[in-house]
């Protein structure tokens, strides 16, 4: 939670920092719209975080403030010079908020009172604040963070009057028959809030028991979410009936009580009320002086600067020049006869490599952020979408401290935001078609982040009813997408929602549909270099998977030459490659031929004709061929003349600096010093429905729609 | 890391619908054919949780059961029994062979997953 909270604050540094030069852009009369906008989104976002701690005073505040930038904003009110030093005065205030804020201490109450009644003066003046209505907005309700389930939680034994009482005590033949307590406790942890504490009173000392005797009771209390009772928590214990002594009893009161707990406890224990809310409390208003900065802030901010990301874009860049030279002259060195020096001039080669590597990585990690506070983000957009589509949702993010580059989480905002209304919307069951599936009425909806083998891999779960297959077929038939002869996989099937122009909601959705279908998610994915795959289970719920690469600056591929040319080929896609002579290369319809593996017809693409570096087809036999793999499963084998080497390389991007090329995804420099394309892998695949034609290149839906 | 799940089953049919369900709820899979086989399979699958059957030839389920459960090395793994026979005398004497949990064919796929959920760590 105290990451949360040094987040917040890092976040409100930066927001300040937007606010003040908009004012100062507003008193020497160098601002445009974009200058209020701005200014008004910095309050607008102290306000919302502020409202995720319930920090009152500033929600308060920010709220009178953005009501009057609101007004500059829609033009009711005109800045001027007597109204300006206000906003700068305000601006100040905000500032003094956050830092009092964060370390925690009041400031007097008096001195924000009259500025804050200018602003609404201010407002009220011109008419505003009707807008946004004094009270804030309820889309400001705290945050509630499902922490999950930690075992064992000794600490805190709860009253038991808040939910249901269970002891617990194994038997040798429990542990004989493969359970585990801890896996019980576990299984209750997905009911509700558990607490857990252990008698070790029995415990014997070191050398005189008998370990084959368990001796260990638990005392647990459940404090189950909605719509669970005691079957449900009987069930976790099914398979242990016999197997130990357990004892449930049932809440003995409503579990709202936590009013009287304070009465009861001593004062260092935090009442449940308090455990709420993530602010400690603060100490009495008359102990700091009023308006004294918080000594405690400078010593509990983290040693960080702000550097323009430009300048770190420009570093980035520098250090794959660097990494390019490096590979070129080592390619020099590597052609140049042997002499008494190599050895030592070998192994100077190596460090500089090894270097520039390290380098590199220490640049790229410049840019690496926890997808926290992108998952933070999302918890909000489940709420709402919850509240809009009538549904019970709750958020689990894990591993969010993974760390992925600044760009890769900003531009996953809105993707992720996507499929998270889908999942909300589409995903999850009404409530009463959960009860009646026997799912707890409120879903999951699950966001994980995980570095696996050199890539972030997020996944977004939830557990729904899972994707109809039969009514998605039926939609794509109808559509043209695959005609009804198409022989589809349950995969293929999930995929086409990733199809342009295919939407199943039978009315267009307020929610998730928004214009933006899933195949913009995956165009976006794409687009960072990424893939997504989606995988259901009737009744279980859906899963999409998204794979991303570590940074966006650099790619390991397979160097190729085609008709002269050198291409680069994603190993990423990549799953086998077969040497000219080894494949069985049979004749397909017309002048298609297909690579035969096992029981499988892969399409094969000429990688020269298809990019246009040669006009008639070359001789497959004398080729190699890549097998390439994309996000569907589909398969197809890429012609080319012969494999180079594999490597790492750096990625310049063509649309910047040239324009798109339909089956090009970016350039890069290669150790000799030329220029090679990268091959965009996925263009390349066949989709069910095209046939087994080389020619994907070709815009899809056009193509589909004359089949049809 | 994703779970290991060995299924025992002489039942062709069986053996590819557990293997497909599993694979679907993520994780991995090996596959025998009877108890003996189960055996053999044990120590190189090092599964994190077994599914057996009962009626097998050579050796059954309950055989498979004591046989694993001697192995010092799987005498704590959660082994679910999978199958049509039901009856408290089931329950009974695969609790007595060392049985975690048992599910009754034919099964319920959502059930088989959180069973197999609230059994491995």
């Amino acid at each position: 939670m105290n990451d949360l909270r040094d987040l917040f604050f890092q976040e409100c540094d930066d927001l300040v920092e937007s606010l003040t030069s908009g004012l100062g852009d507003l008193e020497s009369g160098a601002h445009d719209a974009e200058t209020i906008n701005a200014m008004f989104r910095a309050v607008h976002s102290i306000k919302g975080g502020a409202g995720a701690f319930g920090l009152d005073r500033l929600i308060a505040f920010a709220h009178a403030f953005e009501n009057v930038l609101d007004d500059i904003r829609s033009d009711k009110l005109q800045v001027n010079e007597t109204n300006l030093p206000l906003l700068f005065t305000a601006g100040d205030h905000l500032s003094d908020l956050v830092e009092a804020a964060r370390g925690e201490c009041e400031i007097e109450n008096d001195m924000g009172a009259s500025i804050l009644s200018d602003l609404k003066l201010l407002s009220q003046s011109v008419g505003g604040g009707a807008l946004m209505d004094d009270a804030p907005e309820p889309e400001f309700e705290p945050l509630a963070l499902d922490m999950g389930f930690d075992l064992p939680d000794l600490g805190t034994p709860q009253a038991a009057a808040s939910g249901y009482a269970i002891t617990f005590a194994a038997s040798a033949e429990l542990y004989a028959t493969g359970h585990d307590p801890a896996l019980l406790f576990r299984a209750l942890g997905a009911l509700g809030e558990v607490h857990a504490s252990a008698d070790v009173d029995a415990v014997p000392e070191l050398g005189d028991s008998d370990w084959r005797t368990p001796v260990l009771r638990w005392t647990l209390t459940l404090t189950p979410d909605d719509g669970i009772d005691e079957a449900a928590l009987r069930e976790v214990f099914e398979f242990v009936d016999g197997l130990c002594t357990l004892e449930i009893t049932a809440p003995s009161a409503p579990p709202d009580l936590p009013d009287l707990l304070p009465l009861a406890d001593p004062p260092d224990t935090p009442a449940p009320a308090a455990a709420d809310a993530p602010v400690k409390p603060s100490p009495p208003p008359s102990d700091p002086p009023a308006a004294a900065r918080p000594s405690k802030s400078d010593s509990a901010r983290t040693a960080t600067i702000r550097v323009d990301l430009q300048r770190v874009d420009r570093l980035i860049n520098l250090v794959g020049e660097l990494v390019i030279s490096e590979a070129m002259l080592r390619q020099s060195m590597s052609e140049l006869p042997h002499s008494a020096s190599s050895k030592t001039v070998e192994e100077a080669m190596g460090q500089l490599k090894q270097l520039s590597g390290v380098i590199q990585e220490s640049v790229m990690a410049i840019r690496a952020q926890p997808v926290r506070s992108l998952f933070q983000r999302m918890s909000r957009t489940v709420r709402e979408t919850a509240r809009e589509a009538g549904k019970q949702a709750r958020l689990v993010t894990l591993g969010d401290a993974t760390e992925v580059d600044k760009t890769v989480t900003e531009r996953l905002v809105e993707p992720l935001t996507h499929m998270i209304r889908n999942a909300v919307d589409h995903g999850l069951e009404t409530p009463e078609a959960r009860r009646a599936a026997g799912k707890d009425e409120r879903g999951t909806v699950t966001l994980e982040a995980a570095h696996r083998s050199g890539r972030v891999v997020i996944t977004l779960r939830d557990d729904g009813a899972g994707i109809d297959r039969r009514k998605v077929r039926q939609v794509a038939e109808q559509k043209g997408l695959v005609r009804p002869e198409d022989d589809l996989t349950e995969a293929d099937i999930d995929n086409l929602l990733f199809r342009p122009g295919f939407s199943t909601a039978s009315e267009v959705s307020n929610l998730s549909g928004r214009g933006v279908g899933m195949d913009v998610v995956r165009s976006e994915i794409q687009a960072l270099g990424g893939r997504v795959t989606l995988q259901s289970m009737p009744g279980q719920g859906t899963q999409v998977t998204i794979s991303l690469p570590l940074t966006l600056a650099v790619l390991e591929g397979m160097v190729v030459s085609v008709a002269g040319e050198s291409l680069v080929v994603p190993t990423l896609a990549l799953r086998e490659t077969l040497q000219p002579g080894q494949a069985r290369i049979d004749a397909f319809c017309d002048d298609d031929r297909v690579l035969t593996l096992g029981h499988e017809l892969i399409p094969i693409v000429d990688l020269g004709l298809a990019l246009g570096y040669r006009a008639t087809p070359a001789d497959l036999d004398s080729l190699s061929l890549l097998l390439i793999e994309g996000d569907s499963g589909r398969r197809t084998a890429l012609a080319v003349d012969a494999i180079v080497d594999q490597r790492e390389v750096v990625i310049k991007g063509l649309e910047q600096n040239y324009r798109p090329i339909p089956g090009i995804a970016a350039a890069t420099i290669l150790g000799d010093g030329k220029i090679a394309l990268i091959v965009d892998t996925d263009q390349m695949i066949s989709r069910p429905g095209d046939g087994p034609s080389p020619a994907a290149l070709l815009p899809d839906p056009t193509r589909i729609a004359h089949h049809a | 890391m994703t779970h290991k799940i060995l299924a025992v089953d002489d039942s062709r049919t069986i053996r590819a619908m557990l293997k497909t369900v599993l694979v679907n709820a993520g994780f991995r899979v090996d596959l025998a054919e009877d108890g003996i086989d189960g055996l053999e399979k044990l120590d190189a699958a090092a599964p994190d949780l077994v599914i057996t059957d009962i009626n097998m030839p050579r050796l059954d389920g309950f055989g498979f059961i004591e046989g694993a459960r001697a192995r010092s090395r799987h005498a704590a793994v959660p082994i679910l029994v999978l199958t049509t026979e039901s009856g408290p005398d089931l329950k009974q004497r695969a609790r007595d062979a060392g049985a975690t949990g048992w599910i009754v064919k034919p099964f319920d796929e959502a059930k088989l997953i959180s069973v197999i959920n609230r059994l491995v760590i």
